[in-house]
């Protein structure tokens, strides 16, 4: 094990705590911005320090790629190859398999697909994800899991949850550094709360270094997004990382957060900010709307992010969708937001000022109190009181 | 704005300073206006401009016209390759002159409250004069948003709204080609609009009279003559980089600068390569707006030429390296994807500082933004050191051997290149 958890402080089931990786010692609950090709598009690696990124996370499939996991080790690891001091993460390589190629096919060797490079058929194995992601060396790794639509129900979930945890056992006999990098397990198993149980129990049985909650963030509903998320953390060893995968709105990292989830990750932020739109305590600003032509207030005045501190909305939205430098300074501000929620919910779950917080939170978001009714189902299992902020 | 010639070397090129209002300290010439793109550079956010050396980085070219009304505009994911390119986007439009005046102007809007801005109505990138479409009332431009006719009045409004530390009056350019009486008629015309500009002139802020004239050099010398005896702070010439050859170039520079006083800054738009830049030195131009920092890094290019002086201007690169023609690299070419090297070993921006020319290759390969960050960073360090040589040069009264060295070696390496192919 390769990493340190220590809970600073906590409400109810939410907990704030510092995570120490071989590379940085993070403040948990964390967002983590994707660099998907070893690079936040449009940021550079002083700026992510800047405004606070703590862990950055690469997607095994495109470096294996391009340019090579040999090449990434050849020169010294991604860290090196990408000048990123602090911690990364990379995914196992499947679900972008999966969710990138119309032909990949699962079997119990693993992930076949076909090459996007010569067409010919490939296979990805537990062992070999592993092996590329020893190369890459992050601090935290994903062992591969087999993914299914969250949408899909019947057998094939089952069979996937079980072959999941067949899986994490070959990682874990394949990873070759363990004192250098943590290997995470995923919970799978649909919506379904025994194939759910089943798994955490058999992931927690295995002793890993952190657990992720895999599956969702697939198009199935909220409430039973997040009663799978309550179950996972509430079955997830006290001292050990949980992360939510591919979870990045900003509400739904305020819920999980409050049901004791501590890491997430999502192109979300970065991808709207190239489309235009601006994460804002309001919920979106779409800085492409002709409202926008003549506003000169800042994209949210309540940022003291440097985009914030010095453009107008109107100078913004001339240049968004048709300047690098729009997706730049909008990217800019919207990891800034997130980082900045992260850093939010940290330090009112440490002063023991966490349900203040989360009504403070919805109260923006949502002004006429029409709070969603799933939010207010997650928050009573979480233990907030946010009846101040609902209208009924 | 205040100008003044501090050197001059035994021919025409001058060593010079110019103070702006807004900037801290005096800027030195000749030296490089950096491009923009709606008031910002174009990759290089406004914290990352903080890096580059200063005050040489702090003056910036701007079109006005970058702000007008855009329509069907083609977007800058296109032009670079990057993967996910967003939707053109059909209409839309950038904040009026009133929005501008009520924001505090160009310095306030795009928050570089310590840069000098320069605007000129061309930008050689996105903004081409288009002299087939120009008329009387106004000059006419192909921009990525259709053609647009710009007045005299139009033009002026947009300089009072954004309130640039310098202007160039409006002018109608014309290419090399142009024939004698086309060419009259683009003198006859931007000296009157000169008139209405100067007439329309807010307060504060220098005026350049724009000089054109194409290839003939009897209407440069009347247009510089006729601009001569206004009422401006410095000249823009214009109507350069539009298709004259380099042999008939310095003839026509100088038809310019020999009637024009010695006590104005002189400023050209479109000489970009060093050779032209010292085309336009040697004739006694003081700025210089350039599209070359832009060409490279959209073409994946990196400058890599020596810029010490002192040094014997050699370049020792093994003939067998295929990205490069020995002033700069192509980064995308594959022997750079193994190389943990900077750029330049011994450069300090940024980009040579954290980067290898591996990880840009690879940046490159998969389209990502950073890429073309990182070479505009470098090429602009690296243009900015080449201006400051030039400037040594002029100060210790050796530019003509200066430029007859850096000329002749390029020469040399381009024919050894032809012979070992
Ligand atoms: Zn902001
Ligand atoms: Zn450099």
């Amino acid at each position: 094990m390769a990493l340190r958890f220590e809970v600073l402080g906590r409400f109810n089931r939410a907990r704030a705590a510092q995570l120490t990786l071989p590379h940085f010692a993070c403040q948990t609950p964390l967002f983590m911005p994707v660099g998907t090709q070893g690079t936040i598009k449009g940021l550079t690696t002083d700026q992510l320090e800047e405004i606070g990124c703590q862990i950055i996370l690469g997607n095994t499939y495109h470096l294996a790629l391009r340019p090579t996991s040999e090449l990434i080790d050849e020169l010294g690891g991604l860290h090196k190859f990408m000048n990123w001091p602090r911690a990364l993460l990379t995914d196992s390589g499947g679900f972008q398999m999966v969710s990138l190629l119309h032909l990949a096919d699962i079997t119990e060797k693993g992930v076949t697909f076909q090459s996007p490079v010569d067409g010919k058929p490939m296979l990805l194995t537990p062992e070999e994800s592993i092996q590329i992601q020893n190369r890459i060396g992050a601090d935290i790794i994903m062992a591969l899991d087999d993914v299914v639509r969250t949408t899909i129900t019947g057998p094939r979930i089952e069979e996937a949850m079980y072959r999941t945890l067949r899986w994490v056992d070959r990682c874990i006999a394949a990873h070759k550094r363990p004192h250098d990098q943590n290997l995470f397990g995923i919970v799978q198993g649909g919506l379904d709360p025994v194939l759910r149980d089943i798994c955490v129990r058999g992931l927690v049985d295995r002793n890993l270094p952190g657990y992720a909650i895999g599956g969702l963030a697939g198009g199935e509903d909220k409430d039973s997004f997040w009663r799978v998320v309550a179950q996972c953390t509430a079955a997830l060893p006290e001292d050990k990382p949980r992360y939510v995968m591919g979870v990045g709105y900003p509400l739904d990292i305020v819920v999980c957060s409050a049901l004791g989830a501590d890491m997430y990750d999502c192109v979300y932020p970065t991808r709207t900010a190239r489309f235009g739109t601006a994460l804002v305590p309001e919920g979106v600003l779409k800085l492409k709307h002709n409202a926008m032509v003549n506003d000169t207030r800042p994209i949210d005045p309540t940022c003291a992010c440097m985009v914030c501190k010095n453009y107008t909305r109107a100078y913004i939205h001339c240049l968004v969708t048709k300047d690098a430098m729009g997706s730049q300074l909008l990217s800019y501000h919207n990891l800034y937001y997130m980082l900045q929620l992260s850093r939010n919910l940290h330090s009112s779950i440490v002063e023991g000022r966490f349900p203040e917080f989360v009504c403070d939170f919805l109260q923006k978001m949502f002004p006429k109190g029409d709070v969603p009714e799933w939010v207010c189902n997650a928050m009573d299992v979480a233990g907030i009181d946010i009846s101040s902020c609902c209208s009924s | 704005m205040k100008f003044a010639v501090k050197a001059l070397s035994s021919g025409k090129a001058r060593a010079g300073v110019v103070h702006l209002g807004s900037c801290p300290s005096s800027i030195e010439t000749p030296c490089l206006l950096l491009s923009t793109r709606k008031g910002l550079p174009i990759f290089i956010s406004p914290d990352l401009l903080s890096s580059l050396p200063s005050p040489d980085s702090n003056l910036l070219q701007f079109s006005p016209l970058h702000l007008e009304v855009s329509k069907r505009c083609v977007n800058i994911g296109q032009e670079a390759g990057w993967g996910d390119t967003t939707p053109n986007f059909d209409s839309s439009e950038g904040p009026s002159p009133k929005t501008i005046s009520s924001i505090g102007g160009l310095h306030q809007m795009v928050g570089l409250h310590e840069y000098g801005f320069a605007a000129v109505a061309r930008d050689s990138i996105q903004c081409l004069p288009e002299c087939g479409s120009t008329n009387k009332t106004g000059a006419s431009f192909e921009t990525p948003c259709g053609r647009r006719l710009i007045k005299p009045v139009e033009y002026m409004e947009m300089i009072t709204s954004m309130k640039p530390n310098l202007w160039a009056t409006l002018a109608d350019e014309v290419p090399a080609w142009a024939n004698n009486k086309r060419n009259k008629t683009s003198v006859d015309r931007t000296v009157k609009w000169l008139d209405e500009c100067i007439a329309r002139s807010p307060a504060g802020g220098a005026v350049f009279g724009s000089i054109v004239g194409g290839s003939n050099i009897e209407e440069r010398k009347r247009c510089a003559q006729e601009v001569a005896v206004r009422n401006v702070s410095g000249y823009w010439i214009g109507g350069f980089g539009l298709g004259e050859s380099m042999e008939e170039r310095p003839s026509l520079l100088n038809a310019v600068t020999d009637n024009l006083p010695k006590d104005w800054p002189r400023m050209i738009c479109g000489l970009g390569l060093p050779e032209e830049v010292l085309q336009g030195v040697a004739a006694g131009v003081d700025l210089f707006d350039s599209a070359y920092i832009y060409h490279l890094t959209i073409g994946g290019f990196a400058l890599t030429f020596p810029l010490d002086r002192t040094e014997k201007i050699d370049y020792n690169y093994q003939l067998s390296d295929q990205g490069s023609d020995r002033t700069k690299i192509n980064l995308r070419a594959t022997v750079y994807r193994k190389d943990a090297t900077p750029i330049v070993e011994d450069c300090c921006c940024y980009t040579c500082q954290n980067h290898t020319k591996a990880y840009i290759n690879h940046l490159l390969n998969v389209h990502e933004m950073l890429a073309q960050i990182l070479l505009e960073i470098h090429n602009t360090h690296h243009y900015l050191g080449f201006f400051r040589s030039i400037r040594e040069a002029i100060k210790e009264g050796c530019f003509e051997q200066f430029q007859k060295k850096f000329v002749q070696s390029r020469r040399e390496h381009l024919a050894a290149d032809v012979v070992s192919v």
